[in-house]
């Protein structure tokens, strides 16, 4: 299969139990697809028979650890590619039962696209709740809610609305993202590649055709430009010229590395570099291909300044007039991942961008409840809890709200003794209440 | 020759924003791949103190080498190249390394299997594969060199337990890797932070395929060893897989040596790694063979990792790369 040379890359998370039909459905797509090859059937196929199952497990095709095969269970985060003539996709597959917000937030942080399963049989469940907030939360472009096993409810499209009112009302008390509904029978193939002959009343795509045909327009091409820098690249220099000038005379400066998380930049742009606030302008850019006079958001590029303005490995260049926020005082949203729980006043390194710093938390707001979206008084955040805090931070940190900019508005916990990754956060806003004292009683709910 | 009348101009002037984005292009997926890749190089780069860069001289080691050749240009590499030599090298491929490294100014390091096996700290396995070897080999040179990460070729498509490995990979200080322990790896924010004797792995083509990987090869004209084209060769079949006839691998029983046309379709160890029939020596001719080929890579290739189905997980928890 032949993939066209301007075809794009779509990173799709899928979110759902085994129960719901998902490794059927991935199975489905990826077999369509010809992504799965004869010596990985066979060695499911030898592998079933080894443990007495009927056939083939397809299960068996994704879930890669010998804990997972030998309880049967899927652990964390698995990758899969495939590409159809029109498309290229990254396929990230987490588990729905256990460890959900942890697994879902690492893989499909990063995604364009979230597909949540739903069993129709079963209608609106609590983790088909957890997995929409969770996408919404995640701010994903897209949020396709495939509405499986069609088949054992005789096609009903009766039953097909009221799962999608039941979601689009729930999830709109907390967010107002745009879901696209596919009723389908995974393992009958009924619109997951080909369209269905059993739902007339369906008129939308089949799932594969919607993977295809959705516009891949990232939205970050259309925010101000934002380039935090990775590294700096300082220049040799060639022995036919003074430690200064380059041959055309010019001034030769360094080039500051990394990727264009937003926007679109241009040689000449008046640009400012934060957190310190030196201006200058773009006297170049080069992309991985050479010079280039623009760069659009994705590209990892090197820029040269007009000035020679010092630059560091965590700040951020940004278009004057178009800045981002700079700050100590942060609100935020975290999903905690550790066993270990989050409490008032402990102490954490936070990596934004490419930026470290640390952050004590100053208070926590409050625990969302994933069922009922209250706001639930806490005074501690357990694994796979999401939780609402204000963050004071030891130096300055260049950002966005996350649901205006998904680069700039992320960050991650680690913890200082252990380095291990504690939680994932998203930016709110500043924190208003900068001062101690202005700052207002903590109320609950 | 066009030419741009005065209408023309005034309607391009009056397209707003939107308009424009609606037009643009999407990104090449080989773009968006190698965007991610360099910005895993140069973050690796900046974190660590002692990278070091893992060489095979395979083509998926050429296409990270590459990488990080544009990542850091005009500037040299901020770290030098290690190659574990098994000992059981193809024929040119030495030469290759030698090239690709020295040949253009980065420092290479080579760690040898043969050094691990004379000091006693490995012993050659039955088979005469030196394969699960080079872990030991490569942990004891991570620890003499005092490296903190090594950048590796590794591919989440290869492979059921590379599938579930982050891009930064941790390493405990018996350099195993814990699949059910990882460090949670959200949005592109990767955590570099290890203790003394801890060390990362670290994966900037995660992403890519096998397709992807020769599509690019292509694009950007990446040179690889002549075993990976279709060439005469003497093999013999054993387990159902077609091995060179070389000092490693002499003829058992009834195994009787014949010359094929075949090419490579991975760099290892001579001694378990296995020749496809193909006659495709381009890289456009891979390009359109693999388009219509029905076994992975390792499957067809690697005689190592079809002993169990948990044979690279096995290894890998063991040091392997």
């Amino acid at each position: 299969m032949s993939v066209d040379a301007e075809a794009g890359l779509l990173r799709v998370a899928t979110a759902g139990s085994v129960d719901d039909g998902k490794s059927t459905l991935i199975g489905r797509l990826l077999w369509d697809a010809k992504a799965i090859l004869e010596d990985q059937v066979a060695a499911v196929t030898h592998a079933s028979a080894a443990r007495g199952h009927d056939g083939v497990n397809l299960a068996m095709l994704t879930d890669g650890l010998r804990a997972e095969r030998d309880q049967g269970i899927t652990i964390d985060v698995a990758y899969r590619y495939f590409a159809t003539p029109r498309r290229r996709f990254v396929l990230t597959d987490t588990p729905g039962h256990f460890e959900y917000t942890r697994n879902m937030v690492t893989g499909a942080s990063n995604a364009d696209l979230a597909v949540v399963l739903v069993d129709a049989r079963n209608g609106v469940l609590e983790q088909t709740r957890r997995h929409a907030v969770i996408a919404s939360m995640l701010h994903l472009p897209h949020v396709v809610v495939a509405v499986n096993k069609m088949d054992l409810v005789d096609w009903d499209e009766a039953v097909f609305t009221r799962i999608c009112e039941e979601l689009t009302a729930f999830v709109n008390r907390f967010d107002e993202p745009s879901l696209t509904f596919i009723p389908m029978s995974a393992k009958l193939g009924d619109n997951v590649v080909d369209p269905s002959d059993h739902m007339p009343w369906y008129y939308g795509p089949p799932l594969l055709q919607y993977l295809e045909e959705v516009p891949l327009d990232d939205p970050a091409h259309n925010l101000a430009a934002r380039l935090p820098v990775q590294w700096v690249a300082v220049p040799a220099v060639a022995a036919d010229e003074g430690p200064n000038g380059n041959a055309n005379g010019g001034p030769r400066h360094p080039g500051y590395a990394g990727q264009l998380v937003a926007g679109t930049l241009r040689t000449g742009d008046k640009v400012v570099v934060l957190p310190g606030g030196a201006t200058s302008a773009v006297a170049s850019i080069d992309a991985l291909s050479g010079p280039v006079d623009e760069a659009a958001a994705g590209a990892a590029i090197t820029v040269r300044l007009a000035d020679p303005v010092e630059v560091h490995r965590g700040d951020t260049i940004a278009l004057q007039g178009a800045e981002p926020q700079v700050g100590r005082c942060l609100e935020a949203l975290l999903c905690w991942m550790a066993d270990a729980p989050l409490v008032v006043g402990a102490r954490y390194r936070l990596k934004q961008t490419s930026r470290w710093t640390t952050a004590v938390v100053a208070d926590l707001h409050y625990r969302l409840d994933i069922e009922t979206l209250d706001h639930a008084p806490a005074t501690a955040l357990g694994p796979n809890d999401i939780g609402s805090v204000a963050l004071t931070l030891s130096d300055d940190l260049v950002f966005d709200a996350y649901r205006a900019n998904r680069s700039t508005g992320s960050f991650i916990l680690v913890d200082e003794d252990t380095n291990v990754t504690v939680a994932a956060g998203m930016i709110v806003a500043a924190d208003s209440a900068t001062h101690e004292q202005d700052r207002p009683v903590p109320t609950a709910g | 020759m066009t030419t741009t009348t005065p209408l023309d101009s005034l309607f391009l002037d009056e397209l707003d924003l939107e308009a424009a984005a609606a037009t643009r292009p999407a990104p090449n997926h080989l773009d968006a791949l190698e965007a991610e890749a360099v910005f895993i190089l140069r973050e690796v780069a900046a974190e660590f103190a002692r990278p070091v860069l893992l060489f095979s001289g395979g083509k998926d080691s050429a296409v990270l080498l590459h990488l990080a050749e544009k990542a850091f240009a005009p500037g040299p590499l901020p770290f030098p190249v290690m190659h574990i030599d098994t000992g059981h090298n193809f024929d040119d491929v030495l030469a290759f390394r030698d090239h690709r490294t020295t040949g253009k100014g980065h420092r290479l390091i080579v760690a040898s299997v043969q050094d691990t096996i004379d000091q006693g700290r490995a012993t050659e396995e039955a088979g005469g594969s030196r394969n699960r070897l080079q872990a030991t080999t490569l942990l004891d040179a991570v620890a003499s060199h005092g490296f903190d990460v090594c950048l590796g070729g590794g591919r989440r498509d290869e492979e059921k337990a590379r599938a579930k490995e982050r891009v930064f990979s941790f390493r405990n200080k018996a350099g195993q890797w814990d699949p059910s322990g990882q460090r949670p790896e959200p949005w592109s924010i990767y955590n570099g932070r290890i203790h003394a004797g801890e060390h990362m792995r670290a994966f900037p083509i995660s992403n890519w395929t096998e397709l992807d990987v020769w599509e690019y090869i292509s694009r950007e004209g990446i040179e690889l060893p002549s075993m990976y084209f279709a060439h005469r060769r003497t093999v013999l079949e054993r387990d159902g897989m077609l091995l060179a006839v070389c000092p490693q691998v002499v003829p058992r029983g009834d195994e009787v040596p014949f010359e094929d046309t075949v090419r490579y379709r991975t760099v290892g160890d001579m001694s378990c790694t296995g020749a496809v029939r193909s006659s495709a020596a381009t890289v456009a001719e891979i390009i359109d063979e693999l388009a219509m080929t029905r076994v992975t890579e390792r499957g067809a290739t690697r005689a190592d990792d079809r002993f169990s189905e948990a044979a690279m997980e096995d290894r890998k928890k063991e040091g392997y790369f």
